[in-house]
């Protein structure tokens, strides 16, 4: 009898201690029925992506309003695959400039919240990209 | 799901060699599919099972907020500077209304990041009400296979029954902090039981004397002796021959002062686990304690495929026009419990 649950790691990358934003997202999804693993602030690319491996989660979930993000992100992105969490889907909500969206997927990011997204379109995002193992 | 790169699975042998190598992504892997229990996970553990048996297995236990995770963090570091290896299994609560969790151990264990020497894994209850998951003895089985010295399981924030770490555990410490209770707490049936270290953590916090003292009293009316039988005997049935031995033979449940966030206490309660493993081995309670390990694991085997049964050969739907007959009376729930079950 299988028992399978997405599994989501939110973690906060950077400098910026401002964690609402990724406490909110964390309880919608644990009220989607997900697995959250919360890692809390200050997290560096390379605590999030050994969290990552450890906990074997399907999505990585990057809450960010620094502006540090074109560092930040691709190199989450960059240690995840190098370590061969290469179907790890990979988000990123906050403060994002529009212009650098692109320039996000680009560097493997797949999907990007600004404020005001939903919880569904969150869930539905998540849900209908996840990479899950057959 | 529209044309997304669907993940390799890995065959079990390679999984079994990844393990054993000490790779951890495929650690990583291996633990999942056992907790997800899926259909090769028996396969796994009865390739991996033959290599476990040489970790300490260490239960911390105790009411939220005692400082569990913090604990957790500070002992393993005090493992990693004697030159142990830890593996860590950190259990929260699966909500039962959405089947969903939210798993915040590793908010207190980032002093732990970057260390290959230590391996944390979160697990949600998915449903158990022991204060462990069904598959938490299995995930440390894994952990134990692939070599490390030490694993520290933490159950969920408990109340005053969940008494399941007892039977996984080697070393079972109960965390208490100052003011969460007076004499009578104390001497409650359940949790404080099946402590073999009783660890009061946030000693710096007011309170401190009236909860050792209201420990100690308890340990003194228990008479801290033949505890065995009663501490596990409701839980596992088992007699213990180390009740009719000699007073020194006997192990005597102390009360510990720490507080984690400092690392004070830390290393002494190191010494202390310690301390009651090398009891455990010298007095044969060890192997009393492996019988009875694998005795529950045999059980839970036993009960989940039974369970795996009855859920095949009852018919989808048919609980459901079961259920409405009793509520309207025509039929009622013991008569039909059996029916269902004749055909097993």
């Amino acid at each position: 009898m299988s028992e399978r649950k997405i599994r989501v790691l939110v973690a906060k990358p950077g400098l910026d201690g401002h964690d609402r934003g990724a406490k909110v997202v964390a309880r919608m999804l644990r009220d989607a029925g997900f697995e959250v693993i919360y890692t809390g602030i200050r997290q560096t690319p390379q605590m999030i992506a050994e969290a990552a491996l450890q906990e074997d989660v399907d999505v990585v979930g990057l809450s960010i309003l620094s502006g540090a993000h074109m560092t930040l992100c691709p190199k989450v992105v960059e240690l995840l695959r190098a370590q061969g969490q290469d179907n790890v889907l990979v988000v990123v909500g906050g403060i994002i400039p529009d212009e650098d969206v692109e320039k996000l997927k680009a560097a493997g990011i797949d999907g990007v919240f600004g404020p005001g997204t939903s919880s569904e379109e969150y869930v539905n995002f998540i849900t209908s990209h996840v990479r899950v193992p057959a | 799901m529209s044309g997304v790169a669907i993940r390799e699975r890995a065959a079990v042998e390679t999984l079994v060699e990844g393990v054993l190598r000490g790779e951890r992504l495929t650690l990583s892997r291996a633990i999942s599919r056992v907790e997800n229990q899926e259909a090769d996970a028996a396969a796994l553990l009865t390739a991996l099972y033959p290599h476990s048996g040489k970790a300490h297995i260490i239960g911390v236990t105790g009411a939220p907020g005692t400082g569990k995770s913090t604990l957790v963090t500070a002992l393993a570091q005090s493992y990693r500077s004697a030159g142990m290896t830890v593996g860590i299994v950190a259990i929260d609560p699966t909500s039962p209304f959405t089947g969903g969790a939210l798993l915040g151990d590793r908010v207190r264990m980032r002093a732990l990041a970057g260390d290959v020497g230590v391996f944390v894994r979160s697990m949600a209850t998915r449903g158990s009400l022991g204060g462990l998951s069904k598959t938490t003895g299995d995930v440390v089985t894994v952990l134990d296979a692939a070599g490390f010295d030490r694993i520290i399981v933490e159950t969920v924030g408990v109340g005053q029954a969940e008494v399941e770490i007892a039977s996984t555990a080697h070393t079972t410490l109960v965390i208490e902090a100052p003011g969460l209770g007076d004499e009578v707490q104390a001497i409650k049936a359940g949790i404080l039981e099946i402590a073999d270290i009783l660890v009061v953590n946030k000693a710096d916090r007011p309170g401190m004397d009236r909860t050792l003292r209201a420990l100690e009293m308890m340990l003194d009316i228990e008479g801290n002796g033949a505890r065995y039988v009663r501490h596990h005997g409701q839980l596992l049935r088992v007699e213990s021959p180390v009740e009719s031995d000699e007073e020194e033979s006997r192990w005597k449940v102390i009360v510990m002062k720490t507080v984690a966030t400092e690392g004070i206490g830390i290393d002494d309660l190191r010494q202390r686990i310690e301390a009651h493993r090398h009891w455990l081995l010298d007095s044969g309670e060890m192997a009393l304690r492996e019988q009875l390990r694998i005795a529950n694991t045999l059980e839970n085997i036993i009960r989940a495929e039974l369970n795996r049964r009855i859920a095949s050969s009852v018919p989808a739907g048919s609980l459901d026009a079961l259920v409405e007959q009793i509520r309207r009376r025509e039929s009622d729930p013991y008569s039909a419990a059996a029916g269902l079950l004749s055909g097993i």
